[in-house]
């Protein structure tokens, strides 16, 4: 063992050695975790929340890497995507545990690349062309406290699983939280036109927030954190005009089915290969 | 946890060889540094089990580390191997051992404060304390970015020695 250099090391002990970096072997994210379904737990509510969750997750994941390569700096690249990593992790053992209380045995690949739009189930905003950099960050700052909230709420759920789920997301969460609030100050007041442009995305957000809530109703939770940062920022709170639609009833906008071609694409041409 | 009888000292070598596996993304740090290595038992049969918990949900190390772990128990000579991932409770950075903390300094990097308890609030104002500077000790320092090459490092900098450098964030 050459621990004389600490990343010698790690060129040690691989079974295979075709593979050229860490992590190119996916495998089951719940390994060894016990898969019991407890008793009195509604094993396909069980599975429709999860899926609706890992949707939320990969559709929005998705979202921030479009900005790899486009970020305004490399700091906030590298940030947008690591956010978009923590939701993929998540999305990854939400859909292993729906394959598992389903009943199907799905595997996360199954429902991630091979399910088309009317099947998918994250609410709409998520899937939301990004556009400005002010409507990603709030966005995120809307989609970050409202899964945060609810998850806080899922940490007492009844499957140990989905409650472990939501207790490590939501510690991520509460960084993309404040990640995205800092962003929503630094822009709201700053100059004139950031000012315009968070304004606008605020407008656009607006819409989408009735269906939040609807999915999981933790308005006060979402206003409250919503509020902090208008009154930070000198925004107005963004004027309330619901749209009719609900993702969660697979009734999408006309972005998702585009966004799922590009993610899907290399899955479905070559559904045997492995990387 | 070890079973009693005849297998006990050979489970306290398999958790020694499972304790020295070095971390992927921090390899300065073992996984029991970094407190990611739960547990490691040996059944009557002679299997070793071992427990690791993810750090981040999305640790893109994760199967490495359970590879690696793997591969090292049987490099020992433990025939059946057996790696599971424990969820609950959560990992935080309070895990990481104060060795651990020692060899992250070392190598520059800030380690980890505390890590909140409870629901962590939402805090516009600059109110975290600076990190002291792993290179010169100043506490002339200022965060340049939440999220550094991981999810589980911030970036800073250091006023007084003008380096950059990474600190592991508290969660
Ligand atoms: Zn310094």
């Amino acid at each position: 063992m050459s621990d004389d250099h600490v990343y010698l090391t790690l060129a040690e002990g691989h079974e295979d050695d075709t593979r050229w970096a860490y992590g190119t072997g996916f495998e089951d994210p719940l390994h060894g975790v016990d898969t019991t379904v407890p008793e009195g737990v509604d094993a396909a509510g069980l599975a429709a929340e999860c899926v609706a969750l890992a949707d939320d997750a990969l559709v929005g994941a998705q979202r921030l890497a479009e900005w790899i390569t486009r970020a305004p700096e490399l700091e906030e690249e590298v940030a947008l995507a690591n956010i978009g990593l923590d939701l993929l992790g998540q999305a990854r053992l939400l859909y292993t545990r729906a394959g598992q209380a389903d009943g199907t045995g799905r595997d996360e690949d199954a429902y991630a690349y091979f399910r088309d739009a009317a099947d998918f189930r994250n609410v709409t905003l998520a899937e939301l062309p990004g556009g400005d950099f002010a409507f990603t960050v709030v966005r995120l700052l809307v989609l970050s406290s409202w899964r945060l909230a609810h998850f806080r709420g899922l940490v007492d759920h009844p499957d140990p699983v989905l409650a472990a789920v939501a207790a490590k997301g939501a510690k991520e969460l509460a960084y993309h939280r404040q990640y995205a609030a800092q962003w929503c100050v630094r822009l709201g007041d700053g100059t004139d036109e950031s000012h315009r442009r968070m304004r606008a995305a605020l407008e656009q957000v607006a819409p989408y927030l009735g269906e939040l809530h609807t999915a999981h109703d933790v308005r006060d939770e979402v206003a409250a954190d919503v509020r902090q940062v208008t009154d930070a920022a000198g925004l107005p709170l963004p004027v309330y005009r619901p749209r009719p639609g609900s993702g969660r009833a697979g009734e999408h906008t006309e972005h998702l089915a585009p966004l799922l071609t590009e993610l899907q694409g290399i899955a479905r041409a070559h559904p045997e290969a492995t990387w | 946890m070890v079973t009693a009888g005849p297998a006990l000292p050979d489970a306290h070598r398999a958790r020694r060889v499972a304790e020295r596996v070095p971390d992927p993304e921090l390899p300065m740090l073992t996984l029991a540094d970094l407190g990611v290595l739960r547990d490691v038992e040996t059944r009557a049969d002679g299997t070793v089990v071992a427990s690791l918990t993810p750090t981040y949900s999305g640790c893109p190390a994760m199967a490495e580390m359970r590879a690696d772990v793997a591969a090292r128990l049987r490099a020992a000579g433990y025939a059946r191997v057996e790696i599971r991932t424990v969820l609950d409770p959560p990992w935080t950075s309070d895990w990481i051992t104060e060795s651990g903390r020692r060899k992250l300094a070392e190598h520059g990097i800030a380690p980890p404060g505390r890590a909140p308890r409870g629901p962590v609030p939402l805090v516009l104002s600059p109110t975290r304390p600076a990190v002291p500077c792993p290179r010169c000790g100043s506490r002339e320092t200022e965060e340049t970015s939440r999220f550094a090459a991981t999810s589980c490092k911030a970036l800073w900098r250091c006023r007084a020695c003008r380096e950059p450098f990474e600190y592991v964030k508290e969660i």
